[in-house]
């Protein structure tokens, strides 16, 4: 759910990473940090356990820049991928804009992101919204590992629809910033559309 | 089921009284700061001693933090927890949830008590509550209206944005 402040003049919109476990979400984020200007980044926020896996979720807040003089600012966040912490990733689900759904390219982890996909699919459903509805992009990650499944046979599996889609490898910042710009792109797209 | 949520849209006129509204809450209550936060984590608005704060991670923190608390409600069967309060060894923190969708956030220290923030929040709370009723029957009466700022931004403000 988009917060446009008039007083203020800012639009806020919030992104959500999605995907199985260690494919890659947080990653994102790190390197999405690590590259921006310090003046148009806030601070990341990581709520994770001792051994680095997210527990609630990653949170980093991003200006843009101005459009017809509103600041355009991006909530980042990302959810806990590990199966059983459901009831945490339905929650961070809440008031979404946009979704980056990231796929982890390992032919060992074809069942996990179609798990991962279906198991969106009904969160979102629990609140009402619909995926097709929403801005909406796919990252196949980890594009540099050696035993990757073939673009086509994921985009298959995973993008029926054929939603813009993108090759990555979030460690080196490959497709980072590329699948970033398209989900806010769509977002802006679609305020527009709303008409507020 | 839980029901999608509409855009908040906040024109000057509200939120010079959501400021205004806080900042009597910050005097009465005798407390350090005061932020309202959006459930889904979006600072509204902020008094009193904010300067050290990072207060866009205050207000997703806190949001995150009513959330989990929501469902953990959920599971014992209640609708939700309308206040929580975090004690400190000097600052406290004291959260309500107003009209469903909105936080109140109030810090504070040994200059007040739990006693008077709760009173003081109860008091302004129903205040913010009108208020952001107001905001969304003015929301659902307007969500048809053609004419819109945003419908005039062309491709070429998106485009720019990412250059």
């Amino acid at each position: 759910m988009s917060f446009i402040n008039y007083a203020s003049r800012e639009i806020n919109l919030k992104i959500v990473y999605y995907g199985p476990g260690l494919c890659g979400k947080t990653t994102n984020l790190q390197y999405i940090y690590q590259r921006t200007a310090p003046d148009a980044k806030g601070k990341m926020i990581s709520l994770a356990t001792e051994t680095e896996r997210t527990l609630f979720f990653d949170f980093l807040p991003l200006s843009l820049g101005e459009i017809k003089g509103f600041k355009t600012r991006f909530h980042l966040y990302t959810v806990p991928g590990q199966v059983f912490y459901d009831a945490s990733r339905k929650l961070i689900l809440k008031g979404v804009d946009g979704v980056v759904f990231v796929a982890d390219s390992q032919a060992e982890r074809l069942d996990a992101n179609v798990e991962s996909l279906e198991n969106l699919q009904d969160n979102l459903e629990e609140y009402g919204y619909k995926l097709e509805k929403l801005p909406y992009v796919i990252q196949y990650n980890k594009r540099d590992l050696p035993n990757v499944s073939s673009m086509d046979e994921l985009s298959k599996l995973l993008n029926p629809r054929g939603v813009p889609e993108f090759s990555a490898c979030a460690p080196k910042g490959e497709g980072v910033f590329d699948t970033l710009k398209a989900v806010a792109k769509q977002m802006l797209v679609n305020l527009k559309k709303s008409g507020h | 089921m839980f029901e999608a949520q509409s855009s908040l849209v906040l024109h000057d006129e509200e939120f010079s009284s959501i400021a205004s509204v806080i900042e009597k809450l910050l005097q009465e209550s005798n407390s350090k700061a005061i932020f309202l936060v959006d459930k889904d984590g979006q600072l509204i608005s902020s008094v009193g001693e904010t300067g050290d704060l990072d207060t866009t991670s205050l207000a997703s923190l806190t949001a995150g933090n009513i959330a989990a608390t929501g469902g953990l409600a959920k599971l014992i069967g209640e609708k939700e927890f309308s206040i929580l309060f975090h004690e400190g060894e000097k600052d406290n923190l004291h959260l309500s949830l107003i009209a469903s969708r909105v936080i109140l956030v109030v810090i504070f220290d040994n200059r007040s008590s739990l006693g008077l923030v709760r009173l003081r929040v109860k008091k302004w709370g129903e205040e913010l509550e009108r208020i952001f009723c107001t905001l969304e029957k003015k929301a659902r009466q307007n969500s048809d209206s053609p004419k819109s700022f945003f419908a005039e931004i062309t491709d070429e403000d998106i485009d720019n944005l990412f250059k």
